[in-house]
């Protein structure tokens, strides 16, 4: 692990620590979150360590605390994860082989996956894939730990304005495929349809009904591979 | 073991088991057969879509209603710099900058 970090670009490690930094906050924040709602202490670090996804544990310990079926907190914190199963397809060559997929699996997260996907060739993106989702597991249960212990000293991360600094990293990796003209329509579709069928589908279902864009996308480069044979 | 403590014992393990399950399919069945290009390119897509759509809500949604103007604006600040090529340490600091200084201002 340390020679992927040694290799690492320094200005691709800066990037990545800093969202190291801010998630680490977030895990301090549902740390202390989790245990201020009355939920036990092993709780929320037992979650980080198995589930490892920030939005599915919030809604989880939210739905729990607030007395809801545990089975209906499960259901919706699987909804909300059900889109690794195609960032896994998308990845899957960037997790290496054996124990190392296996592992590397357990490492998928919308940050890992879109530092991989930012990167240009094959070898830079498995070293962005395992850098950034090593260095997360460890900060965010850290975080998590420091949290649950230390109670309430952050609580409220949107005070620090980090709620809009995740869509912030997540816009700017996904930017360098959005230059492709088919692939930004059916970014475009795509996030349209999460956003008008949110206030009506429960949590996960709208940003994976946004997957229709993909179909656009497909659309869109097959019309103008006609326009370019036809003329 | 109270009872209490079973019954969220055992959901979170099952919830992290049917995380890992979704997380590892994909990995395990790639060597299982060759994608084709066309398909290879379609996953690219597909997850450039659900990043996309990620954006989207985490922008605008705080669990099913708007989650108010100091959020979406901050990322709207990082989206233009990270349009404008600007580094991406600036892009994050001022998404979250705009973000809490609006909050400091009163805007929800």
């Amino acid at each position: 692990m340390r020679s992927i970090w040694r290799s690492l670009d320094p200005a691709l490690a800066r990037d990545i620590a800093l969202v190291l930094v801010a998630d680490t906050l977030v895990g301090v924040s549902f740390g202390a979150i989790a245990v201020g709602a009355g939920l036990p202490f092993w709780l929320p670090m037992l979650l980080s360590v198995v589930v490892f996804a920030g939005a599915a544990q919030f809604i989880f310990v939210g739905l729990v605390a607030s007395g809801g079926n545990p089975v209906a907190a499960v259901l919706a914190g699987l909804l909300v994860n059900a889109r690794h199963l195609p960032f896994g397809f998308a990845v899957a060559d960037t997790l290496g082989t054996g124990w190392r997929r296996l592992v590397g699996a357990h490492l998928m997260i919308d940050e890992s996956v879109a530092f991989a996907l930012a990167q240009p060739g094959q070898e830079q993106r498995r070293r962005a894939y395992w850098v950034t989702g090593v260095g997360l597991f460890v900060c965010w249960n850290v975080g998590v730990l420091a949290g649950a212990v230390a109670g309430t000293a952050i609580t409220d991360t949107n005070a620090l304005g980090l709620d809009a600094a995740f869509p912030a990293v997540l816009f700017a990796l996904v930017l360098p495929s959005l230059r492709d003209r088919h692939a930004r329509r059916a970014a475009l579709v795509g996030a349209a349809i999460a956003l008008a069928t949110t206030p009506l589908l429960p949590a996960g279902l709208p940003v994976l009904l946004a997957l229709a864009g993909v179909a656009v996308a497909e659309i869109s480069r097959r019309g103008s591979a006609q326009a370019q044979e036809s003329s | 073991m109270s009872v209490s403590a079973t019954s969220l014992l055992v959901p979170a393990l099952v919830l992290g088991l049917g995380t890992y399950g979704f997380r590892v399919v994909g990995p395990l069945l790639r060597d299982r057969f060759t994608l084709s290009e066309r398909v290879e390119r379609l996953m690219v897509t597909a997850t450039v879509v659900l990043l996309a759509a990620l954006v989207a809500s985490a922008a605008f949604i705080e669990g099913h209603a708007f989650a108010g103007w100091a959020r979406p604006a901050g990322v709207l600040v990082g989206a233009a710099l990270a349009i404008r090529k600007a580094p991406f340490v600036v892009v994050v600091l001022a998404a979250a900058a705009t973000a809490a200084l609006l909050r400091l201002a009163g805007v929800p």
